[in-house]
């Protein structure tokens, strides 16, 4: 009892009071949620009677869907063909403007400015740009140089491509800032050595800017892969997942087994897969990388 | 979707981050001579130096330190002043640098400009020659009848009160859990600082069905959050980055001051509003801001939490709007949805260039 007393009188209710707003918002958004996403993807949930225990069935009945397997393709390739694209584009735009010397805060903005519009207003706007017809707006431009019409997001085959087009329009800027501060960290001496040593300008990029520049490569690379698996909002809004389920991606599964067939147990199934599946990869890819890194 | 990718993509961002965010924490707390403990995430260059206006040049300033202070240039790159006086290396980076800046302002600036201009342009005129400049005039009311009969201005009130919420929730988990974490410091605190990490190193997309059944259903409260406003707002607070980043930054505040307000009888809470908060400021601003852009931009949770049309926010009625208006008004509606976090963006740049790996990132 006097020990409870002296916890108050040392400020330990008010310091706990302090931590209820974390506590709270932790504990019902953060912690629980998890902790019954493990649980449910083994109940059969359905919001009005009681959850059944089901053992592995919904593990199974994901697994077994035709769609799952096409939804798992398409978000491998939609993210092998970010890494294509977006991957290198951020590297050369810092490596390339952290050279410029005058006007560089000019340069940065404007490669940041595309990550400020919000992603719905992007989405909706390249959908308009994407219209098949001669005369869209890419296909106008296109055909100033004698090139297209192209279909864009109305083929299937193109879709994919034009989806992760408009994804590293939106989000490159973030990146190539990223890249800009940890450029203004390269040890400078370096240059003067390599210099000494009689080091080209592209002996230099290469042998000096590059290899300092690892750490923060390698983990832009694992956080891109990690994001573009949880690819969502491009696909739903600009696709629908169509033409013929060409840009149905994991989590466009997943929110359709939830808000469109009420079905949370299989969705919270998948959603696990999906983690475990990327935490995996994650401990794999830092296993791996580990010896590379200089971080 | 913020949230799920947003959780997917922070912990990098701590690594990508670290030197600029923490260059705010210096280019305050500076010169005060910094005597808390060290934290274990606290970085070793925090302390003592003179306020530099961004760390990471500063420390490969402090890198070279070898050299004089009067050695030419300390801001060089991959190409030295010898490099710089010859011909063919000056022409070809001044070309490649117009060519970079050609390239920006179409890629980046451009489409926006198309937006602007089709906004106030018929629909005939963007549907049959969208890269002539108004071949029939300039309709300047398709901002109105955006405005009041697509009702964006109920939807644009909608989002502003989301942000608002948003924001508030934010600063308050973030500013108190901060506080309490780095400051007074109590027992339990490693436990919690773990756990709150550790929300941060699962990919957001786990939680998404669980925390909606949650809201559906708060747990010993047994109310439901759905159609309300709090079901965004709250949630919003559980953001574990925000509470490290003010964690972070108030560890390296200066241990004396929080002393010296003790003596002066000054409780926790007051420490905590007169001391630690006006100490935070750009902390705080950062969190601000990025709370209200995150706010602006999410999508997935509001689409499910908000089924009522009326209170939805813009980024969830704009899809729908595409379908009930013509595409001019349509094209107006973009416009005026993109205009605030642009402005916020232009008003505000320094900042986000500073800390553009805290909300951005590297999602797709």
């Amino acid at each position: 009892m006097s020990a409870t007393i002296r916890w108050v009188r040392h400020g330990g209710l008010s310091t706990l009071l302090l931590l209820l707003p974390l506590l709270l918002a932790f504990g019902y958004f953060g912690w629980y949620p998890i902790g019954r996403a493990v649980v449910m993807s083994f109940q059969e949930t359905n919001l009005v009677t009681e959850p059944v225990w089901v053992g592995l069935d919904n593990f199974r009945s994901v697994l077994a869907d035709p769609l799952f397997w096409t939804s798992v393709r398409n978000t491998a390739y939609f993210t092998v063909l970010a890494l294509l694209f977006g991957y290198p584009i951020p590297l050369v735009l810092a490596v390339l403007m952290s050279e410029v010397r005058r006007y560089k805060g000019l340069f940065s903005a404007l490669a940041y400015l595309p990550v400020v519009v919000p992603p719905v207003v992007a989405v909706l706007l390249w959908r308009v740009f994407y219209d098949a017809s001669s005369s869209g707006v890419f296909n106008t431009i296109l055909g100033w140089f004698g090139l297209g019409p192209f279909p864009w997001i109305q083929d299937a085959s193109s879709a994919m491509p034009s989806l992760v087009l408009q994804a590293t329009w939106s989000n490159a800027g973030a990146t190539v800032i990223i890249y800009l501060a940890a450029l203004t960290s390269v040890r400078t001496e370096l240059y003067d050595a390599a210099e000494v040593d009689g080091a080209g300008v592209w002996g230099k990029i290469w042998n000096v800017t590059l290899p300092q520049l690892r750490g923060i490569l390698l983990i832009t690379l694992i956080l891109q892969v990690i994001a573009t698996f949880q690819i969502f909002t491009e696909p739903y809004l600009m696709t629908g997942g169509g033409p013929n389920n060409a840009t149905t991606t994991v989590l466009l599964q997943i929110y359709d087994y939830a808000f469109r067939f009420g079905d949370y147990g299989a969705a919270t199934a998948l959603s696990l897969l999906l983690a475990l599946f990327l935490a995996v990869m994650s401990a794999v890819y830092f296993r791996l990388t580990r010896s590379w890194s200089t971080t | 979707m913020t949230r799920a990718a947003g959780l997917g993509r922070d912990p990098g961002d701590i690594g990508a981050a670290s030197p600029s965010s923490t260059g705010t924490t210096t280019g305050t707390t500076t010169g005060a001579g910094t005597s808390t403990g060290a934290g274990p995430q606290r970085p070793a260059s925090s302390g003592g130096k003179p306020p530099r206006r961004r760390t990471a040049r500063g420390r490969a300033a402090r890198g070279r330190t070898s050299r004089g202070p009067s050695a030419p240039a300390t801001d060089r790159g991959f190409l030295s002043d010898f490099d710089w006086r010859r011909p063919h290396v000056r022409w070809t980076m001044r070309g490649a640098h117009s060519l970079l800046l050609i390239g920006l302002v179409v890629g980046c600036v451009g489409p926006m400009l198309w937006l602007t201009k089709a906004a106030i342009s018929t629909t005939q005129d963007t549907l049959r020659a969208p890269m002539e400049l108004w071949p029939s005039g300039v309709d300047w009311d398709n901002l109105s009848t955006a405005w009041n009969q697509a009702e964006i201005s109920t939807y644009f009130a909608n989002t502003v009160w989301v942000a608002l919420g948003s924001w508030f929730f934010q600063l308050l988990v973030a500013t108190t859990g901060g506080y309490v974490l780095a400051v007074l410091r109590p027992a339990y605190a490693r436990v919690i600082t773990g756990a709150v990490l550790a929300t941060l190193f699962l990919p957001g997309v786990i939680v998404l069905v669980p925390l909606f059944l949650t809201v559906l259903d708060l747990p010993l409260l047994n109310v439901s959050l759905l159609n309300t406003y709090w079901a965004v707002w709250l949630p919003a607070g559980a953001n574990a980055f925000n509470v490290l980043l003010v964690k972070r930054f108030m560890d390296s505040l200066p241990g004396d001051v929080f002393e010296a307000a003790r003596m002066d009888g000054a409780g926790p809470l007051r420490m905590l509003w007169s001391v630690a908060l006006p100490m935070s400021k750009p902390v705080l601003g950062v969190v601000s801001i990025f709370a209200v852009l995150n706010a602006w931009k999410d999508f997935l949770w509001p689409l499910i939490v908000l089924p009522e049309p009326t209170m939805q926010p813009l980024s969830v009625r704009l899809p729908i709007i595409r379908d009930t208006v013509e595409l001019d008004v349509f094209l107006a509606a973009l416009l005026i949805s993109m205009a605030l976090p642009i402005a916020i963006f232009l008003v505000f740049q320094r900042l986000f260039l500073r800390n553009a790996g805290l909300g951005g990132a590297v999602k797709g």
